[in-house]
C-alpha cells in the first residue's frame, strides 16, 4: 500500500465540502468566513499534490499556492474590516439579517 | 512512513475541520479552524513542500487566526445560539454531500492514469528560480494587492463620524 494522489484528492474533497456546508449552514458572517478559509486550504493541498505526483517534479503547484496564500491573507484583512464596520452600524453579524438590499 | 503520516494528519484535519462547522461556540470554531490548518501545513510536509508548511503556519496560524480571534471579540454575539446554523441546514448538508461525491467520484474515474507516479519534491532554489522568474510579474501584481488590501482595510474599517448617531436598534426595528 502505497500513498497516490487519490488520497489526496479524497481528502481535499471531503475539506472543500465541510467548508461549503459552513458557508452554506453558518448564521455568523465570522464563522462563514472561516469556512471559506477550509475551502481555500483544500485547493491549496489539491494544488500541491498535483504538483508533487509527476514524473518530474515542476514548481507551478506550489507558487500558485503561494499566490493563493497571499489572496487568503488581503481577504481576510479587507472581510474583517467589512464585518467591524458592519457590526458598529448594525450590531449584529448574522448574514440573515443583513437584507439592507433586499427588493 | 508517509502513509501513516497522511491518515494520522488527515484525520486530524478533518475531525477539527467538522468542529469548525459544527461547534456552537465561536471562540473554539477558531481553535478548531488553528489545529486543521495546523494539520495542512503537515499534509504540506508529506509532500515535500516544506516552505509552503512554514509559510501555512506563519500566515495562517499566526496571523489569520489572530486577526479573526480579535474581529471575535469585537464583534461578540451576547446570544450564541444566534450565530450557529441556519434553520435548514439539513439543506446545506446534502449539497455538500452531492459535492463530495461528484468531486470523489471524479477523482476516481480518473485515477487509473495518475496512481503509477509517486511523490518526489524539489529544492527551495527550484521554488525561488521558478516564482522569480517565471512568475514575477505576478509577484509584483499580488505586492500591489497586499499594498490595496492594508489601505483598504483601514480605510474601511476606521470609524467614521457618521457611526456615532447611527441608530443600531431602529434600523434593525424596521426591517
Amino acid at each position: 500500500m502505497i500513498l497516490t494522489l487519490l488520497d489526496f484528492q479524497i481528502l481535499a474533497a471531503a475539506l472543500f465540502s465541510l467548508g461549503l456546508y459552513g458557508v452554506l449552514a453558518r448564521r455568523s458572517a465570522v464563522m462563514v468566513l472561516m469556512a471559506v478559509e477550509l475551502m481555500l486550504n483544500a485547493v491549496n493541498i489539491n494544488l500541491v499534490a498535483f504538483s508533487a505526483f509527476r514524473p518530474i517534479p515542476v514548481v507551478t503547484g506550489q507558487v500558485i499556492a503561494i499566490f493563493v496564500i497571499t489572496v487568503a491573507a488581503a481577504e481576510v484583512a479587507l472581510a474583517l474590516a467589512v464585518i467591524m464596520r458592519l457590526y458598529r452600524r448594525r450590531g449584529t453579524v448574522n448574514v440573515d439579517e443583513i437584507n439592507l438590499m433586499k427588493g | 512512513m508517509g502513509l501513516v503520516l497522511f491518515y494520522i494528519l488527515g484525520t486530524i484535519t478533518i475531525v477539527a475541520a467538522l468542529g469548525v462547522v459544527t461547534t456552537r461556540n465561536i471562540v473554539y470554531g477558531a481553535l478548531f479552524l488553528l489545529v486543521s490548518l495546523s494539520g495542512v501545513a503537515g499534509l504540506f510536509v508529506v509532500l515535500f513542500a516544506e516552505f509552503l508548511a512554514l509559510v501555512q503556519l506563519l500566515i495562517y496560524g499566526g496571523a489569520i487566526i489572530i486577526v479573526i480571534l480579535f474581529a471575535l471579540m469585537l464583534t461578540r454575539e451576547t446570544d450564541f445560539s444566534t450565530a450557529t446554523e441556519h434553520r435548514r441546514w439539513p439543506f446545506a448538508a446534502l449539497v455538500s454531500l452531492a459535492l463530495f461525491g461528484l468531486l470523489a467520484g471524479s477523482a476516481i474515474g480518473d485515477s487509473g492514469k495518475y496512481n503509477t507516479y509517486t511523490r518526489t519534491g524539489f529544492g527551495i532554489e527550484d521554488l525561488g528560480v521558478g516564482l522569480f522568474e517565471n512568475w514575477a510579474v505576478p509577484f509584483e501584481v499580488a505586492s500591489i494587492i497586499l499594498l490595496v488590501a492594508l489601505i483598504g482595510a483601514i480605510v474601511i474599517g476606521r470609524s467614521g463620524d457618521d457611526e456615532d448617531n447611527a441608530d443600531k436598534t431602529g434600523e434593525r426595528g424596521e426591517q
